[in-house]
């Protein structure tokens, strides 16, 4: 059988449908990872950007958009690391953020990135708890179960929970 | 590895010379994120508490992730055929570019503090200039690095002012921790003739110029930490020409195991 030439559309419709493999409930798209899709014939394009450099999630997503797309019978694929410019939480969906909550991890809360202003003991970012929502919460440390994430926990419900830190 | 290196024909506009320079400073950044990366990895399962545990294996990753771009983008800028890998695993200690301060051993908690906090406050600070580097390459990879770096910088400053002025216990190891680490913090900032030639060529920062930055940073930490500045020690170098201290043989034996035993094993 011969595929029909993938079309820029399709493509971001397959790439809808693969997930982050350490939070499953969000697809590459939700993250922002996926920066562009070129196809020129047959030959398709997929730049991607990792959230953070020792992301060790990247080679596994690779994988993935290719297997996803080689089921569609795309078979002529690049993958493209691209670090500039860097990836920031600003390009994760307002459904990722919604996503993320219901899956008990918090959604990053805007323009509390450490940035470039150190700001040592400095008051935590205020972060409600994605389980009983209390804003009762403080932070524990800022390198939590993955690169990504802050741990906190709850004042209220006592539960920790993880917090998807601000990255601008 | 599935993911295609960038775009490399900019690479050919760079004469010989200056390309090896380059590949040269790339590798120095290279060895130095990766052999700080493994030190870090040792603390796994043994910090102080499980948070700290986590801290350190967060940042070493991290620095790990910065150490694969550069080796990636060395191993273009060589364009010899050697991979990120071969550059890693198949050198020996004497051609390592690591500063000397970066493979001390972890020693205790206020040691690893110490030689983290005098690398993330010059790592930051040259990172923050690298960004603005006419090679397009060293600018993203320090674009996406310095965010990191940020966090890390906090971290370690935070833990010397914790430790500076927390307990009598803490305080004494933090002393016998700089006494023994201080000596090391000056070669981060002495350029070697591959880093003044590139310095000339404005592809890289000036550390004369970073230099009030780091200070300014410390004096604020050292006096929160009621710690007083060291001053006048002499300075030892020589790692970022190959002349290491007796750890960094131990740190290869242990990091090139695999690949010395079972050459070319992959996953």
């Amino acid at each position: 059988m011969v595929a029909a030439a993938p079309t820029e559309e399709r493509v971001w419709q397959l790439l809808e449908e693969v997930s982050d493999p350490e939070v499953p409930v969000l697809s590459i798209l939700d993250l922002g990872i996926v920066r562009s899709v070129r196809v020129e014939g047959e030959q398709v394009t997929v730049s991607i950007t990792p959230t953070y450099s020792g992301c060790p999630a990247m080679n596994t997503i690779a994988t993935d958009i290719r297997l996803r797309l080689l089921a569609e019978g795309i078979t002529r694929l690049t993958i493209h690391n691209q670090l500039s410019p860097a990836w920031t939480t600003d390009w994760m969906s307002r459904a990722g953020r919604d996503k993320l909550e219901a899956y008990g991890i918090a959604p990053p809360v805007d323009g509390t990135a450490t940035g470039h202003m150190l700001n040592l003991f400095g008051k935590d970012t205020a972060v409600r708890c994605p389980l009983c929502k209390s804003a009762h919460t403080h932070l524990v440390s800022q390198f939590g179960s993955t690169a990504c994430k802050a741990h906190y926990q709850c004042d209220d419900c006592k539960e920790p929970f993880d917090y998807f830190k601000c990255h601008a | 590895m599935q993911v295609a290196p960038s775009d490399t024909s900019a690479l050919n506009a760079y004469p010989p010379e200056l390309r090896q320079l380059l590949f040269q400073y790339v590798l120095q950044l290279a060895d130095t994120s990766l052999i700080l990366g493994h030190r870090l990895s040792e603390w796994c399962g043994h910090g102080p508490v499980l948070e700290q545990d986590l801290a350190m294996a967060n940042i070493g990753l991290d620095l790990l992730g910065e150490t694969r771009s550069l080796y990636q983008y060395a191993a273009e800028l060589e364009g010899q055929g050697r991979t990120e890998d071969d550059l890693a695993f198949l050198r020996i200690a004497t051609q390592y570019r690591n500063p000397l301060l970066v493979e001390q051993p972890n020693g205790d908690f206020a040691d690893t503090i110490t030689r983290q906090f005098l690398f993330d406050n010059f790592h930051y600070h040259c990172l923050l200039q690298l960004r603005a580097s006419p090679d397009e390459r060293l600018a993203a990879i320090a674009e996406k690095a310095v965010k990191e770096a940020a966090y890390h910088l906090k971290w370690s400053s935070e833990w010397i002012i914790r430790l500076g002025d927390g307990t009598e216990e803490s305080r004494q190891r933090l002393d016998k921790a700089l006494a023994s680490l201080w000596r090391y913090s000056g070669e981060l900032t002495t350029p070697t003739a591959t880093e003044k030639a590139l310095q000339a060529t404005g592809l890289i920062p000036d550390y004369a110029a970073l230099l009030p930055k780091m200070e300014a940073h410390l004096a604020h930490v050292f006096e929160e930490a009621t710690l007083p500045v060291p001053q006048g020690a002499f300075m030892m170098t020589g790692g970022k020409e190959g002349r290491h201290t007796e750890h960094l043989g131990y740190i290869l034996a242990e990091l090139q195991y695999m690949q010395r035993t079972y050459p070319g094993l992959t996953w």
